[in-house]
């Protein structure tokens, strides 16, 4: 099996402001992502050669995404994985530059939830229970599940359970306040967030992600190519993507403190970009923070703190912006909410920005290698995704 | 002998205080929960009766209620399916009276002693409805009540005889339109209604079979009306202190078409050997039954019987709660779909949501709910035996309490549950207050409503905390 390192080179990337866009549809916020990822790449739609579209509820086909751009006539498929689709769309948009079938690639990811009450606004995915004899209930109830067992297997009572997760999205907002594209800017306190309401027991307001519409975008040429285009492109250093086969609710063993999706996921990725100590060799991460128990799992899941030692990093502030590895550093799922399909492109573009020095006031110093973790389901059927850039040099 | 060989009662969780409808009232009456109606509180009742028997000898099964969830579509079907019977019975529906109870014991027991059948249950189950306000409101309540009747040595009771009466009367009725019952006025009700007929038809059981009086240790009057009860047994010279059954009003209420039958089944729990009871229903004309206990109730139950319900129970004070179970007030849609209704997809999959039926793979053993194709463990494609999970408990693995779903009942508690002997099912949890629920407490499965739309009732399985 070949690694993707070292393969593709992302030349160009664009994102909306995330948010409440009453004023814009999908179209619009598609134009506004792809036509910065066109001017950052110092390319032309014209140039774009094919394309993966992202979407779960705003737009069924590839054809979407060609309507908005007036892409002519070139082949677009519409990739989706629930939550993850974005980082999916650009992993196929990457393997087919790889694989010399195409110069240019587009991906695009898009999602404008605020159309729609509740935002998902449908009965959930594809019925597996055709059915439908269980109500469907959001992904927050599998994850409050999590939470229960998780504070359960600590000794926590949901007291101390929930002041440890707060610390989580109190850093989140803090680095939420320095990013301009973000849904939700303001500073929080533990406080606020052991105070605000309870939406799925143990999980409060402040431990959800935000419901927001947005798109995010990126270009993609072979390696080879990329310096034709700029001096300062990001390299894909991995891959990983994993799906669950429903282990978590059939197997009567599966402890609910881990998400085994995401380790498979993160492990392969390490192994296709030499990984050998993330904690060390990752310079910042963004990650899948739908609610702050994943985020909290995941420092675990991803090798960033030894396995149970999760509280102590994060009580070190080790995930904190000028701490040891910076993680969700333009504010997250957390500020900037969760259209979806746009979120795992999103996340590549705060590393992307990050490995090109452009990230403002947020920039890590010294960041060389990045990783994005996205994903899509309920633990037992999650579709993990783990991407890995670094710098050129 | 042809008679009881098994007793199983339910009465739902929740109670009413009576003082929630009108100030100074004593008592309460147990009310359905959001996620129950006569077909799953019969389905209750017939676990608890079929606890220690063969499912696999009953040859059918007779549902009586006033209260069916469909107008067109046998409700028996359901049942017996949710009680994972045999598909080779008689499935009969008994309804529109409030003695369509004791008319189904009646039927079954002929079925039993013509041999048309070898066992039979009857199931009755009720959960109408009084106007807000009413003395109907406050006199009913929701339960559910089954017999076994079979020819065996070991017979708990068998009736030794039967005498009925019908009568033509506008009285208690609900027409094709009314949600609430509606009644006549209520001296003319009591006068030529209970008092009247019933008396005949305990007068005309004692002549046709030469029984007196002191031949009964207890008369079970299922009539709606306590006080005509009493004014009954006082009119045939019975002793009300030691010879008529307690009413269940303070407690439950009276439970229409499941009346009769559950002041049997909780006369059953005192029964001893020799006793002879005196069982009458009214409705439309009465029946009147004389029950020879021939046997005891002691390990036959998988509960604990009526007394064991009574003492099982969350007293609800807040009248706008049951309104809103019983869409006295209007709720809003969910603001997500609950679902597609799929008839096609609800009958393939009829033995997973109603039999609540997994799999145990037969390779290596694991045990699977949903039933799989290829098994999560092994990987081995269909090599597996179906395995009914709804007769077992099991603890509360983990579970959410969620503020933010639209339901009838908020929040919406959700659960994984591991069963005894393995297993696992991702379920929501009922008949459970928010603040008591914890990590590891035993449950057992519950058949409920989950969702009405289209037309149709969706039932499948809920957990619930253990009863015990």
């Amino acid at each position: 099996m070949e690694s993707i390192k070292d393969k593709v080179a992302i030349i160009g990337m664009g994102c909306t402001e995330f948010g409440e866009r009453w004023d814009k549809g999908p179209y619009e916020l598609i134009v506004e992502s792809c036509f910065e990822a066109f001017e950052d790449a110092g390319i032309e739609a014209k140039d774009i050669q094919a394309a993966w579209f992202a979407s779960l509820v705003s737009g069924s086909t590839g054809s979407r995404l060609s309507n908005a751009l007036k892409l002519e006539y070139i082949p677009i498929t519409r990739v989706e994985n629930f939550c993850s689709g974005g980082l999916h769309a650009l992993a196929n948009a990457c393997y087919a530059v790889a694989s010399g079938t195409c110069d240019i690639a587009l991906a695009c990811g898009v999602e404008k939830l605020k159309d729609r009450a509740t935002g998902f606004g449908i009965a959930g995915p594809e019925p597996i229970d055709s059915s439908k004899v269980m109500p469907e209930t959001p992904p927050a109830n599998m994850f409050a599940e999590i939470a229960i067992r998780y504070f359960h297997d600590r000794g926590w009572d949901i007291e101390e359970g929930k002041r440890i997760l707060a610390q989580v999205s109190v850093k989140s907002h803090h680095n939420g306040t320095l990013s301009p594209k973000a849904h939700l800017r303001r500073e929080i306190t533990v406080e606020d967030v052991l105070k605000a309401p309870m939406l799925i027991h143990p999980l409060g307001l402040y431990d959800c992600c935000g419901i927001s519409d947005g798109s995010a975008a990126a270009i993609v040429v072979r390696a080879d190519m990329a310096k034709d285009f700029r001096d300062d492109y990001v390299l894909v250093k991995a891959f990983g993507f994993n799906s669950g086969a429903g282990q978590a609710t059939l197997q009567d063993d599966y402890d609910f403190l881990h998400i085994q999706e995401n380790i498979e996921a993160a492990n392969f990725a390490y192994r296709q970009a030499g990984i050998k100590n993330p904690r060390k060799e990752i310079d910042l991460a963004q990650v899948h923070d739908c609610f702050s128990i994943h985020e909290l799992m995941l420092y675990e899941e991803l090798g960033f703190s030894p396995k149970g030692k999760a509280r102590e990093d994060v009580e070190a502030g080790t995930f904190a912006l000028d701490g040891d590895l910076p993680v969700n550093t333009d504010g997250g799922l957390k500020c900037f909410g969760h259209p979806l399909s746009a979120s795992g492109l999103r996340m590549t573009y705060e590393i992307y920005k990050q490995l090109q020095d452009k990230a403002g006031p947020r920039q890590v110093k010294n960041c060389r290698l990045g990783l994005a973790h996205n994903a899509g389901g309920v633990i037992g059927s999650l579709n993990a995704a783990v991407s890995i850039y670094g710098r050129r040099d | 002998m042809v008679g009881i060989i098994s007793c199983g009662c339910y009465i739902p969780f929740w109670r009413l205080s009576r003082a929630a409808i009108r100030d100074g009232l004593r008592g309460e009456k147990a009310i359905a929960g959001a996620d129950e109606d006569s077909i799953t509180m019969a389905v209750a009742a017939a676990l608890d009766c079929l606890g220690g028997t063969d499912r696999q000898e009953v040859d059918g099964i007779f549902l009586a209620t006033t209260t069916p969830p469909y107008k067109e579509k046998l409700g028996a079907g359901i049942v017996a399916t949710a009680a994972d019977l045999r598909r080779d019975i008689i499935t009969a529906d008994f309804t529109d009276s409030l003695r369509a109870g004791t008319i189904a014991l009646r039927a079954a027991i002929d079925a039993v002693k013509s041999g048309s059948a070898k066992q039979v249950m009857v199931v009755a189950a009720d959960c109408r409805l009084g106007a807000p306000g009413s003395s109907w409101e406050l006199s009913c309540g929701d339960g559910a009540v089954a017999f076994l009747i079979g020819d065996s040595e070991d017979v708990i009771a068998e009736v030794t005889g039967s005498y009925s009466l019908s009568d033509e009367i506008m009285d208690i009725w609900r027409s094709e339109e009314d949600r609430f019952i509606r009644s006549a006025e209520g001296r003319f009700v009591s006068t030529e209604g209970y008092s009247r007929v019933c008396g005949e038809a305990v007068t005309g059981l004692m002549k046709r079979f030469s029984l007196g009086k002191e031949d009964f240790t207890k008369t079970l009057f299922g009539i709606p009306e306590p006080r005509a009860q009493v004014a009954l047994a006082r009119t045939l010279g019975f002793d009300t202190k030691t010879q008529l059954q307690d009413s269940l009003s303070l407690e439950v209420g009276e439970t229409g078409a499941a009346y009769a039958l559950m002041l049997l089944a909780a006369a059953l729990e005192d029964a001893k050997k020799g006793d002879v009871f005196l069982l009458l229903s009214y409705g439309n004309g009465a029946d009147a039954m004389a029950l020879a206990i021939t046997g005891s109730m002691e390990n036959k139950r998988k509960i604990s019987g009526i007394k064991g319900y009574l003492n099982s129970k969350e007293i609800i004070d807040d009248y706008t709660i049951y309104a809103k179970w019983r869409g006295l007030l209007p709720v809003e849609r969910p603001p997500r779909p609950f679902g597609i209704t799929a008839p096609p997809a609800l009958w393939r999959e009829r033995e997973r949501n109603l039999r609540l039926y997994g799999v145990k793979c037969d390779v290596c053993g694991t045990i699977q709910y949903p039933p799989q194709s290829v098994c999560t463990k092994c990987h081995n494609r269909d090599q597996f035996e179906k395995i009914r999970l709804s007769d077992r408990k099991g603890n509360l693995f983990t579970y959410s309490i969620d503020h933010t779903t639209w339901a009838l009942v908020m929040p919406i508690i959700t659960a994984i549950v591991n069963f005894e002997g393995g297993g696992r099912i991702e379920c929501l949890m009922s008949d459970v207050e928010a603040a008591k629920v914890k990590t590891d407490m035993p449950v057992a499965m519950s058949f409920r409503k989950m969702d009405f739309r289209e037309g149709t009732t969706i039932y499948s399985w809920k957990c619930i905390p253990l009863r015990e």
